[in-house]
C-alpha cells in the first residue's frame, strides 16, 4: 500500500489509524474500536467479513477477511476432465451462471483450434447477456435494501423470475444451467422461445426504467451514493478492477468490443456505457445502463440469429492438445477468465481461475480508509460482488 | 472446424506485438530470457527472476499495461497421484514426475506467471518467470497494487515467498496450516479415499472406437 497515491484524507485517516493502534484519538483523545462487519450481515452478500477500525464514525483501517466459501476449484479442476469442469465453474459466479462456462469453454475450444457454428455463437451471446440480466437486474434491487428501501428488491425477484424461467425453458436449469459444450450447446432453443424472449426483454426494460426512477432518481439515494467512496482511474486499474467498476471510474474498455472472439458481440451494435466520477453513485448507475443495454443486445441477436447447426464436429472423447491458453470475457461482474495449461491429457494440467470479484474486492482496504460507518455499506453494495467469484 | 469469419492469423495487432517485444528487449535487455509471439492472439515473455519487479515496472510505464489482470503460480512437477482416479485398495502407482515447463520454458518446478493488459491498444501479456530454490521472488505489491491479494493466496496455496511484500498472511487456510493445497504434491484427499465414479464419463460408449474421431484428435 505505501506507493500507492492517497488522497490527503486517506493520508489524515492513516495518521488516524497508527493513532488507532495505541487506542487513542489524537485529536479528541477518544479510544479507537474495532467493529466486525460480517461474516453474517444482510449487507455482506454472503459470508464475507469486513473488519474496520474506527476513530469515532470514521473508518480508519479496513481489511476484507474471505475464505469462508472457499471450494477449491483450481485443484477440483486438475482432477476432472474438460467436459466435467462446466459443472465446477458454474457455482462460481452464481447469479450469472451461465456467463461462467463461456469463457472456459472458449479457452478449451482455442487450444482444440475448433470454434462454434455461427448459430451456436449466437446463442451463447444471448444466454450470456440473459445471466447478465439476471444478475445485475438483482444487484439494483439489491441496492435499495442496502439503503434501506426495501421495494426495490421485490420488483427484482418479480423481474428477474422472467428471465430464470427463460433460461430454463430452454436449458432446463434456473441457476446452472451447465449448458455449454466444447464445440457448441446442449441444444437448439424451444419453440415459442425467441417471441417469448422479447416480451420478457420488454419487461425488463420497464423494470429498468422503475428502477431509474424509483432509485437512481431518489435524493436519499444519491446524497448517499454521490461523491462517496470514489475510485480514481489509475487505483482501479491498479487493482485489476473490472466491469462496472472500472467503467464507472472512466476507463473506456469492455471486454465484448474489445477483443476478438468467437461470439456475437461483434456483429451486432451496442454502446459501452462509462462514468467519470468513480463513485459509487457511477458504479450503480453503469450497472443500470448496461442491464438495459443488455435487452437491447438480447433483442438485436434475436433479429440476427442465424440458422444452421449448434454443434461443431467434435471427437466423443475430448483430448485437448497439449498447449497453454488465455480466455476472459466480461461477466456480469467484470473480467472473468481461465489461464487453462493442458499437456494433451483428458483434463487440463492447471487451471488458473480469475474471477472478477477477488480484484474487485481487494480495493476494499484503500477505499474505506477514511470514509464513515454507513458509507461502508453502500461503498461495498456498489462496489457489487459474490462470494462464490471472490474465493472460488 | 473454424466457422467462415476471418481467420485469427489476419487480425491487425501483430506488429502491436511484434512492437511490445522489441520495447521490453530495450526496457530490460537480456533479462528477457524467452519470447512467444502467436500472431494475432497472445503474448508470453519469461524474464529472470531478479528482473521480475523491474520487468513489472517496465511493462506498466514502458510499454502501458496498466491493467493488472491476476497473478498466480505453477507447479510443472506432473502429480504423483495422477488424476486421483486410482484405485485406493490397489498398490501405489509409479508415475513419471519429471517437470516439463510449458510455453517459454523455465528450469525450475515452480513458476510465478502474471497477466496484464493494455487498456489503450486492447491486447494482454502473459509474464512468467522461475522461482529459484529458496522459493522467493519479488514482489510486484509497489508495481501493482492489485498483486497484493493475489501474492497472497500464491503464498498461501504453492509456498512461494515474495520479498518486499508487506503482508503475506493467509487468505483462505487457517493460520498453522500445513502443506500447499496447489501443489501437485499435495494429495486431493476426497479423491484418496474413494474411488471416483465421475469415471464412467469418459468410457467410450458400445461399439465406439477409442478416440473418438481420429481425424479430430489430430492436433
Amino acid at each position: 500500500m505505501t506507493d500507492t497515491v492517497l488522497g490527503d484524507r486517506q493520508k489524515l485517516a492513516y495518521i488516524a489509524s497508527q493513532a488507532a493502534d495505541a487506542r487513542l484519538n489524537v485529536e479528541l483523545e477518544t479510544e479507537g474500536m474495532t467493529l466486525n462487519i460480517g461474516p453474517q450481515h444482510p449487507a455482506t452478500h454472503g459470508t464475507l467479513r469486513i473488519i474496520c477500525r474506527l476513530d469515532g464514525e470514521q473508518v480508519v483501517w479496513a481489511e476484507p477477511s474471505a475464505g469462508y466459501m472457499h471450494r477449491g476449484y483450481e485443484k477440483l479442476t486438475e482432477v476432472r476432465t474438460f467436459p466435467q469442469i462446466t459443472t465446477l465453474v458454474n457455482r462460481i459466479d452464481w447469479l450469472g451462471s451461465f456467463a461462467n462456462e463461456v469463457p472456459f469453454i472458449l479457452a478449451a475450444e482455442k487450444l482444440m483450434q475448433i470454434e462454434a457454428p455461427l448459430r451456436a455463437q449466437h446463442i451463447r451471446t444471448i444466454f450470456f447477456e440473459l445471466s447478465r440480466i439476471a444478475n445485475v437486474g438483482l444487484f439494483l434491487g439489491d441496492l435499495g435494501v442496502q439503503m434501506g428501501a426495501i421495494t426495490p428488491v421485490f420488483m427484482a425477484f418479480r423481474d428477474r423470475e422472467y428471465v430464470l424461467n427463460l433460461i430454463e425453458s430452454a436449458t432446463g436449469g434456473r441457476f446452472h444451467p451447465n449448458f455449454d459444450r466444447i464445440g457448441g450447446l446442449k441444444d437448439d432453443l424451444p419453440k415459442g422461445w425467441i417471441d417469448e424472449t422479447r416480451q420478457v426483454m420488454r419487461k425488463l426494460r420497464n423494470f429498468c426504467d422503475e428502477m431509474d426512477e424509483l432509485l437512481f432518481g431518489n435524493e436519499i439515494f444519491q446524497s448517499r451514493t454521490r461523491g462517496i467512496g470514489v475510485i480514481p482511474k489509475e487505483i482501479a486499474l491498479q487493482y485489476g478492477l473490472s466491469g462496472p467498476n472500472l467503467r464507472a471510474s472512466g476507463v473506456d474498455y469492455d471486454l465484448r468490443r474489445d477483443q476478438r472472439l468467437p461470439m456475437a458481440w461483434d456483429k451486432i451494435d451496442f454502446k459501452v456505457w462509462t462514468h467519470p466520477d468513480g463513485d459509487s453513485f457511477a458504479r450503480c448507475w453503469v450497472r443500470l445502463q448496461e442491464t438495459r443495454e443488455a435487452t437491447l443486445i438480447v433483442d438485436r441477436l434475436l433479429d440476427t440469429l442465424p440458422a444452421g447447426p449448434i454443434m461443431a464436429k467434435v471427437p466423443r472423447i475430448i483430448k485437448v492438445p497439449e498447449g497453454e491458453a488465455w480466455v476472459s470475457t466480461e461477466n456480469p461482474l467484470g473480467e472473468m477468465g481461465y489461464y487453462i495449461v493442458s499437456k494433451g491429457d483428458l483434463g487440463p494440467f492447471r487451471v488458473k481461475i480469475r474471477s472478477a470479484s477477488f480484484n474487485n474486492i481487494s480495493v476494499v482496504p484503500w477505499v474505506l480508509r477514511g470514509v464513515y460507518v454507513p458509507d461502508v455499506i453502500t461503498i461495498l453494495a456498489s462496489l457489487y460482488f459474490i462470494l462464490g467469484d471472490i474465493d472460488r | 472446424m473454424s466457422s467462415p469469419e476471418a481467420p485469427v492469423a489476419e487480425l491487425p495487432g501483430d506488429a502491436l506485438r511484434e512492437r511490445a517485444v522489441d520495447d521490453m528487449r530495450r526496457a530490460i535487455g537480456d533479462s528477457l530470457v524467452d519470447v512467444l509471439v502467436k500472431p494475432g492472439d497472445d503474448l508470453w515473455f519469461r524474464v529472470a527472476t531478479d528482473a521480475w519487479r523491474a520487468a513489472g515496472l517496465a511493462l506498466r510505464d514502458q510499454l502501458g499495461f496498466d491493467y493488472f489482470c491476476f497473478l498466480s503460480a505453477i507447479d510443472w512437477m506432473p502429480s504423483p497421484y495422477g488424476r486421483g482416479e486410482d484405485d485406493p485398495t490397489a498398490p501405489p502407482v509409479e508415475r513419471d514426475t519429471a517437470v516439463r515447463q510449458g510455453y517459454t520454458g523455465g528450469e525450475t518446478r515452480f513458476q510465478v506467471f502474471a497477466r496484464l493488459t493494455n487498456t489503450t491498444s486492447h491486447f494482454g501479456v502473459t509474464i512468467k518467470t522461475d522461482v529459484p530454490d529458496d522459493l522467493t521472488v519479488p514482489s510486484w505489491v509497489s508495481a501493482y497494487a492489485g498483486a497484493n491479494w493475489h501474492e497472497r493466496e500464491t503464498h498461501e496455496m504453492f509456498g512461494i515467498n515474495f520479498a518486499g511484500h508487506p503482508d503475506l498472511r493467509n487468505m483462505y487456510l487457517p493460520t498453522g496450516f500445513e502443506g500447499y493445497p496447489l501443489r501437485k504434491d499435495f494429495p486431493l484427499l476426497a479423491r484418496m479415499v474413494k474411488p471416483w465414479p465421475g469415471i464412467v464419463d469418459v468410457e467410450p460408449l458400445p461399439g465406439e472406437p477409442e478416440g473418438g474421431d481420429a481425424e479430430e484428435n489430430a492436433e
